[in-house]
Order: C-alpha cells, then structure tokens, then sequence
C-alpha cells in the first residue's frame, strides 16, 4: 500500500496535512501534530495587518513615559530580539522546520505588495519548504470590479513568485465567477497550487446588546461539497497541485477529496475537535478504506471521480444539479 | 582596528567598559546610575561578549547591599566582578567594601556619583555619596567628563588588577552620567590589550578553592588586628605609581594622556582652584577665557583622590600660585572644611613643615554644585575674583545666594565666554511629545560628521504627566566641554504653545535667535495669541519666529502626540547647521534606526510627518510694537499662603535657582497641600458630567486617579447663587426629598486619562457610546468648569459621621486629603491613596519609601497630601527605600509611648479635669466617625482645662493629649519596597503585631527607577533585568504574611472590585495588630493604554491571576474561617489577561516557544495556588495556625 502523494513538488508520505490553525502556531504544537502522523503542516498565518497594529501599539506603548523623567529613561527593556512584531514566528518557523521532518509551510496573510514581498522572503530564510498565501480579503468598494480583484490577487503572486524560490500555493475565497478561468491565471503567474476553500468569519448580531459579534465556527462535512466540486472541477483542468480543505472531519471525506482529484487534503476542524492525535486515525482510516476497496496507492484514486472524466462537464454538473432536487428528502439536505 | 567615534552619555561610555573587562556584574536600580545596570543587563541578553570572549552574568540583586555581598562573593571565588551604584546605593555596600579593600581584592565599583538624601531627598549629582567611602579603603578615581568617563573605566580596571587596591570609579550624576557627548571608543582590541592577562590570573589564582584551602575573614583579637590592618601600607604606597602608569598605558593605546593631578592654566599662575570632576571643565574653559584677558589663573584636576600623593598633586601645581580655592562638590556639616580641602590643606602644610615648599599659600575651601546646581563660568569667575580679595573668604558657596550665614560669592550671571562657532539650541518639550528623543539622535545625525562635534543634556521637571522638558544641545567644530545648562541661545523650540504662558521661554534667546513654536494658530494670526511679554522679548531681541501646527500634522498621521521629528526637521531646516536635504536624509536614518525594530507602520508615519513638515512650517511677520492682550499667567493664585506664593510659585516658574537660603525651610519641613494651588491644565480633554444620566454609583469618583473628581450632597436651598453652569441633580437616595447630588470636574486639574469615563457604568438608552461621564474638549469647558468649581467648594463636605463608609457610593462624599498629584495619567496607586486620604485622612501618619509614591507624593514644588478644613489630614515622611517598614514601626513605638504616657497623666490629673472627662477619653471605643468626634471634644475639652497650667504634669500633659485621639499608622510603598529592599524590615513588622498597616503598591515592577524587575514580577513577563522574560514565579507574599497568623492580610484590586478594597481598608485599619494589603496597580511599565487600566485590573482577577481575599485574624479569635476569598473561580484564560501588555506580548516575539511553556507554567500555577486558597477558604476556623494570645481551647 501506497499512501505517498506529490504537493508543491514535496513528496509527502500520505496526502493528508494540518492546515493552519492555532495547533501550527508552536513549535510544540506543529510537533504534536508530526508525532500524530501529518504529512506535513502548514504553520499559523503571519498576519500583515495584524502585524502592523501590533507594532504600531508596541511602539507607541513601549515609548510611552520615554524620555520624560530623570530617573528613567524608558520602562521598557531594549529587545535586540525584537523584529517589527515578525521575529518570534519567523523563529518558530526556523525551529519547526529544523525539529521536525515533515515539511513546514508557511502561510502569509499580507495587505499591502511590499508586506506580500518582504514576509514571503522572510519566510523563505526562516526555513518554509513552501508558502501558502492566504489571500483573505472581502471586496466592499462597489467602485472595484470583479477582474481588479482578480488582477490584484495576480498581481501578489506575480510579486512574491519573482521574491521567493520556494514552492508557492494559494489559498482562495470561492467567490470568483470564473474559477477555473482565474485559477489558469494565478498557475501562469507562478502558483504551484491553489487550496480550495478559505473560510471567512462568522458575523452576527448580540440581539442584548446589539453589537456585531465574530466568530469563526469549526466546520463540518456539511462544508464539504463546495470545496468538492471545484476541486472535481479544477482536477486535471489547471497544472498545479490542488488542497481540499474544508469539511474534513474523517477519512471518508479524504477519500471523496481524494477521488475528486485533490493532491492532499487539509483539515483543521477536526483535529481541533478530537485532538492532533485524530490525524492518524484519519491516516489509517484512509489506508484501511483504500485495502478494503482494493487500491493499491493514493495514486489509484486521486482523481478518479474529477470532471475530467466526463466528456460534457456541463451536463454533467447540470445532471449533478437535477440529481440533488430529485433526491432532495425535507430535513435531509445537508449529510 | 577603527576608532569609532560616537555619542553616548557618561553611564553607556563607562558600562562599556566596565561589561568588557569583567566576568560578573551584580546590579540594583538607582538613579543616576541604572542606566549602567540595565545596558549590562541588556547587552548579556543580546550575547555581547566581554573581551575574554564570554557573556558576563549579570545578576539582580534585592539591594545595593546585596549587590556588595554578591561582589564581595564573586571576587573571593575568582571572577573579575563590578557593580554600578549611586548614593544611598553606594552608602549600603560600605560594609561589605571595608571587606573587600582589607582583603586586598582587585574591583572596580562604578558610580554615577549623586547627593544623600539628608533634609531632603536628591536624585541628583554632588559627591556626598563617594566622600562617604573616602575611608573604606578603595582607591577613588574621577573623571571629568564623558569621554574620561570611558577612558578612565579602563585606567581604574588595570591599575586595581596590578595594585589589588580596589577602586570607586566615578563620575558626576546626571552631568556626566547623563550628557550625551561625542567620544571616541576604545576598540575591545585595545582594551584587551591594555589588561594583563597575568593579573588575571593571580586574581583568580587568589580565589578560595578546596584545591588549595585556606580561611579568609578570621576574628582578630586585641593582639594582631592593628598589626594586620598596618600590613597593607605598601600597597596602597604603590597605588598612585601603577595609576599614573595605567594611565599612560591607556593614553598611548588612545592619544589621550592623562595624569592623577592636571594642571591646566597660566604656567605661573598666582590664583588656583582644585576640583574634583567635571566642574574642571567649567573652570578650565573659564582659566582660558581669563588668562586671555590678562589673568593668571590655572584649575588643578584630582583624578586620583585616594590614595592621596601629596608630591604629585604639589609637582603638578605652578609654585607660583599664592592663592588657592579648593572646590568641593559636598557639604560636610560641623567640619572645619569639606574633604578635599582639608587634604590640600593638610598638603600644604606638611610641605611647608618639611620645607618643601617655600611658603604657605593662602587656601580657601568652598562649596558648589550640590544635588546638580549649575556650575557655570560666571562662578567659575566669581571664584577666582573672589580669590583676589586681601582675605579671600572660607567655607564659602558659589551659585546660591546665602543671606543666612552669608557664604556665597556675588556671580556675574551675564558673563557668556562660550565660543561664537558653537550653535546653540534650547527646546521646551512635553515629556509625551517625544522631544527628548529627537534631540538625542540630533546630537547623533549632527556628531556623525567628523569635523562637527555635539552635546546634549536634558532637563526634566518632576511631574510624571504632562511634565515638561528642556533639551539642551550645542554643536561646534571642536570637542564640546561645557558641562554646564544653556545661558544663551541662538535657537529655541516651544514645543507646546502652552508653554509661552508659563514659562520664561525666551529668557535664553540671543538676538537675533531663532524660534520655532509648536502653533495652533497660523503664522498670520499666532501673533495676537502671544503674550504681551512674549512680543516685547521677540521685539527687543529681533527674533526671527516660525510657526508650525505640529499637533495637527502628528495628529492626522496617527502619530498621537509625538511631534518630535516633525519639529526635529523643522529645527534642522531654519537653523542650518547642514544642509536641508541631507539632513532629512538623516532624520529618516535616524528614525528607521530608532523604529525598525518596532516595525514598518511606525517609520511610514514618522517618515510621512518629517516630509509634511517643512511645507507646513511658515515664518511669523514680526510687527513694530507689541499689542497683545494676552499676558503671561499667574502661576499661583493671590489666595494661596505666603509660602506657596513666594517658593512654590517661583519655583514653578523655573526661577528656583534664585531663592535665597533664607526662603527654604532649614529642617527640610513642608506645608502640605500646595498642588491645589498649581492649575496645570495639561489635559486635551476632561470628563464631562451628565446629571440626568447619572446613577450616583461613586465609581468614577474612586477610581479617579488625581482626585478632580469629587461628590457632594447638600440641602437645594444652597443653590441659590449657584453660576448658571452649575449642575445638580436630585440625589436618589431615600430620605433626602430636598437635597441635591453634585459630581464636580476639577478640569484644570485633569490629566485627562478617562479612567473615570471606563468605569462608568451608565450609558444613555439612545446611545450606548454616551455614558453619565464622558470625555470633552477641556478649553471649552474651562470656564463653566472654573466657576462651577469656585462655587462647589462653597459648599459644604457630608458630615462623616452621616456618611456611609461601608459601600463606594457612600465614600464618595468623603473629602479627599490627596489630590493633584503629578502621578501618571491612569496611574494604578493613586486611586488607593485617595481612598486612604478619604476614610482615614484626619488621624492618618504615613511612612512613604522612597519610590513613584514618594516622588509623586513629595517631590518639590507642589505636594498632594493636603488637610481639610480643619487643618488636620495626613502627616507624611520618607525617610528611605530600605527601612521604611521599620521607620513606619517607629511611628507606632513613639505614638503608644506617648499614648501611655498621656492616659497616665490623664489619670494622675483626672481629680483637676474631672473624672468623667477622663473617664470617658480613656474608655472611648474609637471606632466610628462619631467616636472619633466625640473623642476629639473630649480632648479639646482637656486641652482648655489644662491651657495656662504650669505644672510638668499639666504641661506634658498638654503636649501629649493629640495622643489621645486614635491614629492611623500607614506604611505604604512598591514592591521594589515591600518584597526586595525591605522585605526583611517588612517581615520584622509583620511578625511584632504591632498596629501598623501595610499598603504595598504593586505594579510588580520598580516603576520609579524605569521597570526592572523585582520578585513581584510575574512569571514570562518581560522587564528590565529580566528582558527574556522573568523566570521564577512572583512571590507570594500574602501567604508568608499569612502563615504569621496574627497578620491582616488581603489582596486587592481597584477596577475588579472596589468595594472589597473599601472593605480591605477598613478591616486592616479597625485591626488592632499588623495588617498588609497587597494592591493591585497597573502601570505604564505594563505596556497598556492606562484608559483601560481598571478593566485590565478586572481581567487580572477574572483569570484567578489575582485572586481578591482577605484573611482577618478576628474572625479566627472568633472560631471562624480567617480567610475569605473574594474573587470568583477563574473565569477567563490567563492568556486573555496576558496577552493585553506589552510586558507579556513582547516575549511572544522574541521568545515564542519560551513564552508559551512560561505561559502554560503560570496558568498551571495560578490554577494550583487558586485550588489552595479555595482550600483555605474551605477550611473551618480551627485549622489556622493558633497565636499565644488565643484563649485555650
């Protein structure tokens, strides 16, 4: 039995990867994770904006009552360690990817072209065997048309594929008219693969108080058929690796990703639900689903069930389509 | 190898030094010299090495007489050691450095030499400390300046490694310690040069080991101890020689000679001064500038001072001289002269004895420069005049005016020999504005030229919020040795438009100066803005004047108050000391230099303020006359007592300089309650009172940390009168249908921290932003608010015996006898002592340590503890950091001594005065307010009965009767205090039972002295001395005080819960024993925006971090539980309380996984010490430890 499968042009020792999440944000906890079984993490993402907020408070906080006093000079100690609020996850990527053996992906959230740049080198030196960039931003502006969204997002890859010489993924909302049309683009402009989906917070409204909350909601396999369908789409379509995230709380999920032509599958949710150690329940889960159907390797499915094997993609996602009404059972839509 | 020239101040140019050519450093904070503890402290954290290739260890000890301990320790095992001390510092390791010296061990102590507190407190520089270890047996070494400063480090680290003579090296505080200078650094090539590697080695070899036993530090007895301490003598023959040879050694190593006695002046001089330190320079510069007029004058430098070589000091004076002044920078009271002059004296007079000499000069000693008084060339002068006279005077002062016992020396202020090439600049800051900073990296951008050199020293007052600076820099094209503050200027920065109003801002400016004002106004309306003496003074003088809204720029870029590089390239641009472009080049290096570390937004928005800042620069037409309506304020109103009037005001006008010794008060005692008098309107906006929505809870009022927020109820009928900006509303308590509640705005006395808007707990049904208090523009508040407030203090405080002391509500009618202080806006502490002040002002005695409290509880010019209308309110004293729990405890000694005394005499006399009177003073109970009025008639009543007695036993009687009357003994200080300095004194306190309260006010770092860590420190908090996150947990000190059993202990936290403060307070109070409350107070040292404070304070309890309880030894005498948690169950991670400081966040970054493992250590922590007092509180009454005095079981 073979579980090994290629991503980012890393040759991973199974296709399922801790995608980014608080576990990945420690050395500690990205070691968990490797001891669990993943094939590979993807750390916490470095936050640019996050970032420059932080610094920008530690500057004005650290100065404050600086230079004002005889008997102190400032409160605060001198921290040569201290590097624009990026040094201590710079570090860590520099230890996770000396103290462990899977690969360690770095995942970069930047707001502004000199941020995408300078992080994804940084990143680069620190260790990263690859960057996922997670392009999270929502469009409010109406004056912003859907192609300067899509430019811009070109744009940043552009950027940091001419920057960094390491494999480089994006992680992409769903939003965008044309996916695969978008996702040809972002592959020309020097992604090596895209992960399918990002998820966005969760507003709501306190009807007590009457303020915004936010959250962000563990997801559940409910979430998986989005991500399915593009990934199903995409397979074959687009000449780069392709992560299905979303909805993955067992092997079962990992095989469906898996046949619909995902290189690996990321999950989150569920390690965060039954601990780092349900990853390798998940692995051999995979191994035994794929004995019992008498496949001999990851390679054997992947892609088995993507849209390239269907001769009118068009039909074939309309016959998709009329097939859910048809089965549709009230109370049952969402399995 | 590179020479680099550099500017740093005297404390970085001796540390450098000192951390090359040591192995171990034992560090303490105290100002002036901290700065050298912390750049070792930080320079081991960064892995800098010393020059045998190894990171010193550097330790913090719990005082400067531990510090000397742990030298003394360090030195017997082998490793080359030091420390860095100052004052009352260097006065602790005096014990310790007879040992030392006796033991003939090589080290260096490196002093940022600084006053004693003796009348009075001094943070700043004199050589009363280093005189005080004349006679320790450490040779002592002076360097005038910042450059010798470095230079003469090495001299002192060789010549102790060849002589084993240990050495005090030192330099003037603040004036060396503090000037920043260009010098050149010696390379850590030459400085591993100059150290002979086999003076290290014997040193180490010396060293105690089990290899080679032997017994150091035996008793002596009356047979061989004087002998022994004779043994020595040659060593210390040889001292001089090896110094001078030293010298030389680091002179050819750098170019620089230097020599134990230096002459500098006319060859045949027939006047001299000798000095010790940097008033050399002073009189050097002056010698020069006299000579060249025609004198003969020359000033002798003691750099060596002990071991003193009388023929080298008399080698190196001109025989010529025939007259001579021996400066000394101490006072030793008593004496027939100050130190230094007794040793030229005694000089002279054995050479004369001996004939080697032909003739006695005559020899004058003076003294000048105590606590960092200006020394300047017009004393320098007055000296020297003085020097001509037939009988020069003795034991005179040189820069006060002594109309007491008329010592001083009349000086010629207006003499200004300082060279034309040298550009001079004097700026006006605001301590939040960044000013300080900018001029700092002025001198650097400016020094960073070879052929310009750069000086600047810094002025601060002593307010920790709104409190200005004055920066004080001159460039030139030669080295800058002018050691002394500005006369004259050619530029001059206000920083602060307020600051034209108050202060004197152009009394420096040189005609034809230059000046930039920090404007709201525009260039073509400012100039009706000035005040009238502002105009007459541009006028006279030509000024050329420029405006700039600098605010608004900083402002709108998001750079809050922070002007400084805004204004920093405007002073660049008009005055033209380089070229425009590059010298924002510069200013943009600068500030990535400063910045970079702290990331990209903060660069982008200083780089965008310094490019908006020329083009919103404009010059101000200067017109003919002067037409302003405007005059410079009063700083003190007509109505405030003579004393504050003529001291108080003339010192806030920074002319403190000009009072005569006469006007000072000669036992260092102060009236109290002077702050009230100085409106320092230094907060943009003000809190703002809405009536209407207003609930009458109190708690903005208690958590106000400068007491302008204040309640009062009262009969309407006194409404009559009232101004039309008045507000009132009807109290809403039952059973007062006619009166009415007002909450008064002090705004003039605000810092504007919104602390109180926080903590409000109402919100207006329409909008929830809008609460019952809510912060506003102060200026168009400023009037309403004036006479609101003249007509508020018409009416009368609530009855105290009416008040509720029991909730917050309540004591909010209770008059504070603290307020205004200079604490920090959002200071955590104060918020205690006004509660303090409120329910036990009138019978309250304070011991104050040294620390922030002291300092905003004390320092000159205005004070805040104040007395109410009665005159009676809070007693206050400092006497030191490291006693003031035993100094607290004396106050109580004395008051029971006396309070037996007086019911003793009360009792003699009962038959004369009446036996129920005294019936009734001696059984009074004493525990309510009414008990304590009633008690108060009674004593009044004796003291009638007793006025124009003559008979001892009425007389003394008369004079302890104040005794009678209960008082309330406070002692109250840090953690800095309570858990290091003193934590010994403290734990004698708490184990005597005596009736005093402890109240430590724990920011869990020492604030005062800028953050360093002590052992309240949490645990992965980053501070000073403990950079990469402290490493052991915080002590607990409630349970120690605890395990006493018959000690009130309880743990507080303003901002959580109020009301179990007000309750803490009391209990401890009512305690007929000792009592301890640990306070919770957040700090600027936190890193938080102190708006917030309380809610971080609430944070900080929800997590279980802080647990509220009180342990009450009554309740055990009572059969029950002592001890009674207060705080619910942790509610919140620890993270969540965290991770909102700087101090924790920090560590994040630098130290990820670290910070992490130290976080998941103190919730696991916190959660075991929570199980344990919930154990405790659990428990039933009989498992507490038992005291003797219980009554048996």
């Amino acid at each position: 039995m073979t579980l090994t499968t290629r991503y980012l042009g890393l040759t991973l020792a199974h296709p399922i990867v801790a995608s980014a999440s608080p576990l990945t944000a420690t050395v500690d906890g990205m070691r968990r994770l490797e001891d669990a079984g993943a094939a590979a993490v993807v750390m916490a993402s470095l936050f640019e904006e996050q970032i420059r907020a932080e610094d920008t408070a530690y500057a004005l906080l650290t100065e404050h009552g600086s230079n004002s006093q005889a008997e102190a000079s400032n409160y605060f100690p001198e921290l040569a360690d201290y590097n624009a609020g990026v040094s201590g996850h710079l570090e860590t990527v520099r230890l996770a990817s000396e103290a462990l053996d899977i690969p360690v992906i770095a995942s970069l959230n930047g707001t502004t072209a000199e941020g995408w740049i300078e992080h994804a080198r940084s990143l680069e030196q620190a260790g990263a065997r690859a960057i996922e960039l997670n392009v999270y931003s929502v469009p409010i502006d109406a004056a912003v048309s859907g192609a300067e969204v899509e430019r811009r997002t070109l744009d940043i890859v552009r950027e940091v594929r001419s920057s960094v010489q390491i494999p480089i993924s994006i992680k992409l909302a769903p939003y965008f008219t044309s996916m695969p049309h978008f996702a040809a683009g972002l592959v020309r402009a020097g992604a090596d693969g895209l992960v399918l989906f990002n998820r966005y917070y969760a507003p709501d409204i306190d009807l007590t108080t009457l303020k915004m909350t936010r959250s962000l909601p563990l997801s559940t396999k409910a979430e998986l058929p989005l991500s399915l369908v593009w990934i199903g789409l995409l397979s074959r379509r687009v000449p780069c690796s392709l992560a299905a995230s979303r909805g993955v709380e067992t092997e079962v999920e990992v095989v469906k990703y898996l046949l619909a032509g995902a290189h690996v599958v990321m999950t989150t949710s569920a390690l965060l639900r039954h601990g780092p150690e349900h990853l390798g329940v998940m692995r051999d889960g995979l191994a035994r689903w794929l004995a019992e159907n008498r496949f001999e390797s990851v390679e054997a499915i992947r892609g088995l069930k993507d849209a390239s094997r269907v001769a009118d993609v068009d039909a074939f996602l309309r016959a998709q389509y009329v097939a859910a009404l048809t089965d549709y059972v009230p109370g049952k839509l969402v399995q | 190898m590179s020479v680099k020239s550099v500017v740093m101040d005297g404390n970085t140019a001796a540390a450098h030094i000192a951390y090359r050519v040591n192995e171990v450093c034992a560090i303490f904070p105290i100002t002036p010299s901290s700065t050298m503890a912390e750049l070792a402290d930080a320079w081991a954290a960064q892995g800098v090495k010393n020059i045998w290739g190894q990171v010193p260890v550097i330790q913090q000890m719990q005082s400067e007489g531990g510090a000397a301990g742990a030298v003394h320790g360090a030195l017997q095992s082998g490793a080359l050691t030091t420390t860095f001390t100052a004052s009352q510092g260097l006065l602790l390791m005096l014990p310790n450095m007879y040992k030392i010296a006796g033991e003939l061990t090589p080290c260096v102590i490196h002093v940022a030499a600084r006053a004693i507190a003796t009348q009075a407190l001094s943070i700043f520089g004199d050589h009363s400390d280093v005189m005080c270890a004349r006679m320790v047996g450490f040779a002592m070494l002076a360097a005038t300046s910042v450059q010798e400063s470095h230079d003469l480090a090495l001299v002192a680290q060789i010549a102790t490694l060849e002589s084993r003579v240990p050495v005090i090296f030192f330099f003037d505080g603040f004036r060396t310690s503090h000037e920043e200078n260009k010098i050149s650094v010696i390379p850590d090539e030459q400085i591993r040069a100059a150290i002979d590697d086999n003076l290290v080695r014997a040193h180490r070899a010396r060293g105690l080991t089990p290899e080679r036993p032997v017994i150091r530090g035996t008793a002596h007895n009356p047979d061989t101890f004087f002998q022994a301490r004779e043994s020595a003598n040659p060593f210390y023959t040889r001292v001089p020689d090896i110094v001078q040879r030293a010298m030389d050694r680091v002179g050819a190593l750098t170019g620089r000679p230097y020599r134990l006695f230096r002459y500098s002046g006319h060859p045949e001089a027939d006047r001299a001064v000798v000095v010790i330190g940097s008033a050399f320079e002073v009189l050097d510069e002056t010698v020069g500038w006299l000579n060249a007029h025609g004198e003969q004058v020359g000033v002798l430098h003691v750099a060596l001072y002990r071991p003193w070589d009388a023929e080298r000091f008399l080698a190196a004076l001109p025989s010529t001289v025939k007259k001579i002044a021996v400066l000394d920078r101490t006072k030793e009271i008593g004496a027939i002269g100050e130190p230094l002059y007794l040793d030229v004296v005694t000089t002279f007079a054995e050479a004369f004895a001996a004939g080697r000499v032909p003739a006695m000069p005559v020899i004058v000693g003076g003294r000048y420069g105590l606590s960092s008084k200006d020394f300047d060339p017009a004393m320098a002068k007055a000296v020297f005049d003085e020097l001509k006279q037939p009988r020069p005077k003795h034991g005179f002062t040189v820069g006060i005016n002594d109309d007491v016992t008329h010592t001083s020396l009349t000086v010629d202020a207006s003499l200004d020999i300082e060279p034309k090439e040298v550009v001079r600049a004097l700026f006006f800051g605001l301590g939040a504005d960044g000013t300080v900073g900018a001029n700092k990296n002025s001198t650097i951008i400016l020094a960073a030229d070879p052929d310009r050199y750069a000086q600047g020293y810094f002025v601060y007052d002593s307010k920790k919020s709104g409190s200005y600076t004055i920066s004080h820099l001159r460039f030139g094209p030669h080295p800058i040795r002018a050691p002394y503050l500005l006369k004259s200027a050619n530029f001059i920065g206000i920083h602060k438009f307020d600051f034209l109003f108050k202060l004197d801002t152009l009394s420096a400016a040189a005609p034809g100066a230059t000046v930039l004002i920090n404007s709201p106004y525009p260039a073509d309306a400012v100039w009706d803005e000035l005040p009238k003496e502002v105009q007459q003074q541009i006028i006279a003088r030509k000024l050329s004047v420029h405006v700039i809204d600098a605010s608004r720029v900083a402002s709108g870029l998001g750079l809050g108050s922070r002007v400084n590089t805004i204004l920093q390239t405007c002073f660049f641009a008009l005055s033209g000391v380089m070229p425009r472009d590059q010298a924002i080049e510069a200013i943009k290096r600068a500030t990535e230099r400063t910045y970079a570390r702290k990331g990209k937004a903060i660069v982008q928005k200083n780089f965008a303020a310094i490019d908006s800042a020329v083009a919103n620069l404009h010059a101000v037409p200067v017109p003919a006359k002067a037409t302003s309506r405007r005059i410079r304020l009063t700083l003190i109103p007509d109505t405030a007592p003579a004393f504050v009037r003529e001291v108080t005001a003339t010192i806030l006008a920074l002319q403190g300089d000009t009072l005569p010794v006469s006007a000072l008060p000669v036992d260092g005692t102060y009236p109290t309650g002077t702050a009230r008098y100085e409106k320092r309107n230094i907060a943009d906006q003000v809190p703002v009172w809405e009536s209407d929505l207003c609930i009458q809870c109190g708690q903005c009022a208690i958590v106000c940390p400068h007491s302008v927020i204040r309640s009062k109820y009262y009969d309407e009928s006194r409404l009559a009168g009232a101004p039309a900006a008045f507000k009132a509303a009807p109290i809403n308590a039952r059973g007062y249908p006619d009166s009415r509640f007002t909450l008064q705005i002090y705004v003039e006395d605000c810092t504007g921290c919104g602390v109180c808007v926080e903590n409000c707990p109402a919100h207006s049904p329409d909008d929830a932003a809008v609460k019952a208090i809510n912060m506003k523009d102060r200026l168009q508040h400023l009037e309403a608010g004036r006479e609101s407030i003249g007509f508020f203090e018409t009416l009368p405080w609530a009855d105290r015996t009416r008040v509720n002391f029991a909730n917050v509500r309540g004591v909010q009618f209770l008059e504070p006898l603290f307020e205004f202080s200079g604490a920090c806006a959002g200071c955590g502490e104060t918020p205690y002592l006004k509660l303090l002040s409120q329910l036990f002002g009138d019978r309250l005695q304070i011991a104050n340590a040294t620390g922030c409290s002291s300092i905003y509880g004390a320092n000159l010019p205005t004070t805040p503890w104040a007395a109410n209308a009665d005159g009676r309110g809070p007693a206050w004293a400092n006497s030191l950091f490291e006693d003031n729990a035993e100094f607290g405890l004396g106050y109580r000694l004395a008051i029971d001594s006396q309070r037996a005394q007086a019911r003793a005499l009360a009792g003699k006399l009962a038959p004369r005065l009446g036996a129920d009177l005294v019936a009734a003073i001696l059984g009074a109970p004493q525990l309510t307010e009414s008990d304590f009025r009633v008690q108060r008639e009674r004593v009044a009543a004796l003291k009638a009965a007793l006025a124009g007695a003559t008979d001892p036993d009425a007389a003394n009687l008369l004079a302890l009767a104040d005794f009678l009357q209960r008082r309330s003994v406070w002692i109250i200080g840090g953690d800095g205090w309570a858990y290091d300095i003193d934590y010994g004194g403290l734990d004698h306190v708490l184990a005597t039972g005596k009736d005093v309260n402890i109240l430590v006010l724990d920011t869990e770092v020492y604030s005062n002295t800028g953050g360093q860590a002590s052992k309240a420190t949490p645990l992965g908090a980053s501070a000073k001395f403990a950079s990469a996150g402290k490493t052991s947990p915080r002590k607990d000190l409630a349970m120690m005080a605890i395990a006493y059993g018959n000690v009130y202990v309880a743990q507080v936290a303003m901002g959580a819960n109020n009301e179990q403060a007000l309750v803490a307070m009391r209990e401890a109070e009512a305690y007929n024993g000792t009592s301890i409350i640990l306070a919770y107070s957040q700090c600027i040292a936190h890193g938080i925006d102190l708006r917030h404070g309380m809610k971080q304070a609430a944070r900080a309890v929800a997590c279980g971090y802080w647990p509220l309880f009180r342990y009450d030894p009554t309740m055990r005498d009572r059969g029950m539980n002592p001890f009674r948690l207060d705080s619910p169950r942790p509610r919140i991670p620890l993270e969540e309380y965290r991770y909102n400081e700087v101090r924790f966040k920090s560590l994040v970054q630098t130290h990820p996984d670290s910070a992490k493992r130290m976080l998941e250590q103190a919730q696991r922590a916190l959660e075991e010490r929570y199980r344990m007092y919930e154990d405790l509180a659990a428990r039933d009454g009989s498992r507490f430890q038992p005291h003797w005095q219980d009554s048996p079981s």
